[in-house]
């Protein structure tokens, strides 16, 4: 059935008022929000952002942290038939500028001073925008803006307007349908202006409906909101999938108080990237080192039972018995305490996604008991595309299509998507949506892959980046620059790698060392080192890093596709790769062509065959100087597998 | 924070801002009400045997301003505010708070007069929780007696829960909450700092001393320790002195600047008199050399 986001509301208002919304931690206490609080906070925000002036199809831009009171005014928002845009609570002032005058926006909901300073820094250039309301008072008791408000204002108006008006709330939303516009997501273009995805009651709440049914959850579900509301996952599990199945939602205290509050929630259901993940497992074994003597013992042990154990059992797949009872007391001495630390002792799904995940990294936490899965979607396909069944996780797949998705490969490799959840287009700009959507309603992920032989998706790279190897003995190879890199990133060792190979005739890759663990490892073993571009240089390290490189080749010649993408040559780059560069894309991408144009005398020499090549290079230091690096650099061969053809 | 508001007694004092202090906290005082004298120092002089640690000094503080006490090593600041908080008795002098004129200061009734202060080397109790030691602060609120407190009977309970929910409000106002529980010891020098700002301000104090607030801090510290003296200083209005070594800081943050060398007063006003006084420039800021 479909249905909007302010008849969801009133409806779990009416059916179960009593029961907890959401929750936020307040001077240490969590505060509970009843549905039918909830009910009452929308009611006054949406009655006093109407007598505001804000209109129907209108946009009104929503910028903070996860708190009640952004949520409640997201909802007033659609409440009256206008549209919501949540935005990065740390973009910096001149990227909000784009967003507000593209939909030409005159309403603000602002989380505190930080926010309202922003605001008020590109007022001048955003003079349509007149209504600012800020949820946090702090600091901003002398600002004497014009349409400056507090929310709490906005709430004592709208309290005012909706004792007179008691059916207003109820007639408004009566008004809206589900195709309706419910949101707009702006998504961060790596070139030139982000563009305004927009979604509909329908689109949005139907996949939340089909990710809900997939994995039946249920309206006693916990979940921690500490993700930026800006962003579409976000959105879909504390937002729509919230609405959608009635769960509650719990608002951290702070940004750093997330990992006291997850423990203390103990949430059912769990999102984070792969990042989180990884500082996660990185803290509890740091923590591990610093134990006595027995408790690492017993750690060790039974996290190799674990390891040889654990995803077996998860898959629900047989398991001797001498197995299942070790692993049994292992549940009980370790994987358990151990989950109720990383407060994921009452996880019954969770998920990565967004990026590649490790294939270690993504079986430790299966290994210890935590149903992690992988999903694929993006801002465009309101994120449900694909999903992992519970028995079926894997560490280089992202499931299959879930209900309502039909899947195509096109003939470049890239995937192709249909599902109601796709976009209705972006934001006045019709030849972008025309790119994506095509008219017979395929979307166009830009992503390449595969669907597997058991019907799960296997995600290679970005389809502007797959190449084709030239010449040599692996001539019409497909090369997936970033698969290489991946797999080469996974290795605790390697922090950046920059691979090449299209239209050449072998792939050869530049590599960072990550210098704690290398130093560490270093360390353990009285090597002596200088600082970065010393321990690069070490024989040692390349023939540590040798070793990682050939492992990949050996995992790569078993790959039906991408056995002509193994590595014959790498260096270790004489710097780290840095942002500031511009080596890196601020969210620490690499740039793979301006180093291929900065570092061309390190891809000759690869190329070349040379064995050893002098660079020198400039670098800014962090508080605006320059100077320069200079390194002969070391160049090895790798060696590679004879392709193993899949054995069928 | 509204809840926060009965920290001060000063409440709503602060005239309502032109359009020039909008982005930020840098022109404090431009329209900033300052009142009337409320600390009053005259003529003090302390020695310790042959050596004067202060010579003759004479400054007042005005209600809800920030006045900074600035000098060299050993110039005397640290003994100046020992003696306004009573630690230290000086030979001569007087000082006055609010009207009344005392010779020497009693430490205990100085902070029942609402003087509260924190110290350059953390007087913390380091094994006890931040939210512990800033309930110290609240001692001096506690009504009940010892023994109702031992067993949380009936208004002991009541109280306990008041006064911790007034230190949840600091802890928010400092930013403190992920390390609510941890023990003082354990945390970085820059939180400890503000643990023991918070414990001054649990005190709901109308003046208080910061002795090196800066000190030791790095530059991200300094600037987070600046918002929240600021912050204390508009949002409570509570009159702030503080000596600091940071020129940046103090020429930042202060309404008005003492400046003291070898005990002596060597300069009073605001940072543009003192930055251009000759004499500070020479004894403190130093020569072009």
């Amino acid at each position: 059935m479909q249905t909007t986001f302010p008849r969801l509301l009133l409806n779990h208002a009416a059916q179960r008022p009593t029961e907890t919304a959401m929750r936020e931690k307040e001077y240490g206490i969590w505060q509970a929000l009843s549905w039918a609080d909830l009910a009452v906070l929308v009611e006054q925000l949406a009655c006093g952002l109407h007598q505001a002036g804000l209109r129907r199809d209108e946009h009104m831009i929503v910028i903070g942290a996860n708190r009640p009171r952004l949520y409640a005014t997201m909802l007033a928002v659609q409440s009256l038939g206008a549209v919501p845009i949540p935005l990065y609570q740390d973009a910096a002032a001149p990227e909000c500028v784009f967003p507000i005058n593209n939909a030409d926006v005159r309403f603000a909901f602002a989380e505190d001073q930080e926010q309202v300073d922003k605001l008020l820094e590109i007022r001048e250039q955003c003079p349509q925008l007149s209504n600012i309301y800020f949820d946090d008072p702090r600091g901003l008791r002398n600002y004497d803006e014009p349409g400056l408000m507090a929310v709490d204002d906005l709430l004592a108006a709208g309290k005012a307007f909706a004792a007179q008006h008691q059916e207003f709330l109820q007639s408004e939303v009566s008004r809206i349908k589900p195709d309706d516009v419910a949101a707009m997501f702006f998504t961060s273009g790596t070139t030139g202006n982000p563009k305004g995805v927009v979604h509909t009651h329908n689109s949005l709440l139907n996949r939340a409906k089909a990710g809900a049914d997939f994995d039946k959850l249920t309206h006693s579900e916990e979940v921690l909101a500490y993700l930026p509301p800006a962003w579409i996952g976000q959105n879909i599990f504390s937002y729509a999938q919230w609405l959608a199945c009635g769960y509650v939602v719990n608002c951290p205290e702070s940004a750093a108080t997330v990992t006291i509050d997850l423990k203390e929630v103990g949430p059912t259901y769990y999102f984070a990237p792969p990042r989180v993940f990884e500082g996660l497992l990185t803290s509890v074994m740091i923590r591990m080192e610093d134990a006595g003597t027995l408790k690492r013992n017993m750690f060790q042990f039974f996290m190799s039972v674990a390891k040889r154990v654990g995803p077996t059992l998860m898959d629900g797949k047989p398991v001797a018995l001498a197995d299942r009872v070790l692993y049994a007391l292992g549940n009980f001495m370790v994987y358990g305490p151990l989950r109720n630390n990383l407060g994921m002792s009452r996880v019954r799904v969770a998920y990565t996604a967004g990026e590649a995940i490790g294939p270690d990294l993504f079986s430790f936490y299966r290994s210890i008991g935590i149903n992690l899965k992988q999903l694929y979607g993006s801002t465009e396909t309101a994120v449900f595309v694909c999903l992992q069944p519970d028995n079926e996780a894997r560490a280089d797949t992202v499931g299959v299509p879930c209900s309502g998705v039909e899947i195509k490969v096109a003939d470049n490799g890239e995937i192709l998507v249909k599902s109601p959840g796709l976009l209705k287009g972006y934001f006045k700009n019709p030849e972008a949506t025309a790119e994506v959507l095509t008219p017979d309603g395929w979307y166009h992920t830009s992503d390449a892959g595969f669907l597997d032989a058991h019907g799960h998706l296997k995600i290679i790279d970005r389809v502007k980046d797959v190449g084709r190897i030239k010449g040599g003995a692996n001539d019409g190879a497909m090369f997936a620059p970033k698969y290489v890199e991946n797999k080469l990133k996974f290795f605790p060792h390697i922090k950046e790698v920059v691979a090449y190979g299209d239209g050449r005739e072998k792939v050869c890759v530049m590599i960072n060392i990550d210098v704690d663990a290398v130093g560490n490892w270093a360390e353990r073993r009285n090597l002596p080192y200088a600082g970065y571009t010393d321990l690069a240089q070490k024989p040692e390290v390349y023939q540590l890093i040798k070793e990682c490189v050939e492992k990949v080749n050996a995992d790569l010649s078993v790959d039906t596709l991408l056995a002509g993408s193994q590595v014959s040559r790498f260096l270790v780059l004489h710097k780290e790769l840095d942002a500031d560069d511009g080596e890196l894309t601020r969210t620490n991408k690499v740039r793979r062509g301006f180093i291929a144009e900065k570092y061309d005398v390190l891809v000759d020499a690869l190329y070349g065959g040379k064995t050893s090549q002098f660079i020198e290079t400039q670098v800014k230091f962090e508080d605006g100087r320059t100077g320069s690096i200079s390194a002969t650099l070391k160049i090895e061969d790798a060696k590679t597998f004879t392709p193993v053809k899949a054995a069928a | 924070m509204s809840s926060t508001s009965g920290a001060g007694p000063s409440q709503g004092v602060r005239t309502p801002a032109g359009g020039s202090e909008l982005h930020g906290v840098k022109s404090v005082g431009a329209n900033k009400h300052i009142g009337d004298v409320i600390l009053d120092v005259k003529n003090i002089s302390l020695g310790f045997g042959g050596v004067k640690a202060l010579t003759d000094i004479s400054f007042d503080v005005r209600e809800h301003e920030v006045r900074a006490i600035i000098g060299p090593n050993g110039a005397g600041k640290s003994s100046m505010l020992n003696c306004i908080n009573g630690v230290y008795t000086p030979q001569q002098g007087s000082i006055s708070f609010r009207g009344k004129t005392f010779s020497h200061m009693d430490s205990h009734a100085v902070a029942v007069m609402g003087i509260a202060r924190t110290f350059q080397n953390l007087a913390l109790f380091k094994g006890m929780s931040v939210i512990d030691n800033i309930m110290t602060g609240r001692n001096l609120r506690i009504k009940s007696n010892l023994f109702l407190q031992a067993l949380r009977i009936g208004p002991a309970q009541r109280e306990e829960e008041q006064h911790r929910e007034f230190v949840e409000h600091i802890i928010d106002f400092l930013e403190i909450q992920a390390h609510r529980k941890t023990p003082v010891g354990q945390l970085p020098y820059g939180l400890q700092k503000r643990v023991d700002l918070g414990r001054a301000l649990a005190m709901e104090p109308q003046v208080l001393l910061l002795d090196e607030p800066m000190a030791g801090m790095n530059v991200e510290e300094k600037q987070d320790m600046c918002r929240f003296v600021l912050d204390v200083n508009q949002e409570f209005g509570t009159t702030v002195v503080l000596i600091e070594h940071d020129m940046g800081v103090v020429m930042d943050i202060s309404d008005r600047v003492v400046v003291l060398d070898y005990g002596m007063k060597i300069g009073d006003g605001t940072p543009d008199e003192v930055r251009n006084n000759e004499e500070v420039i020479s004894a403190y800021l130093g020569t072009g050399h």
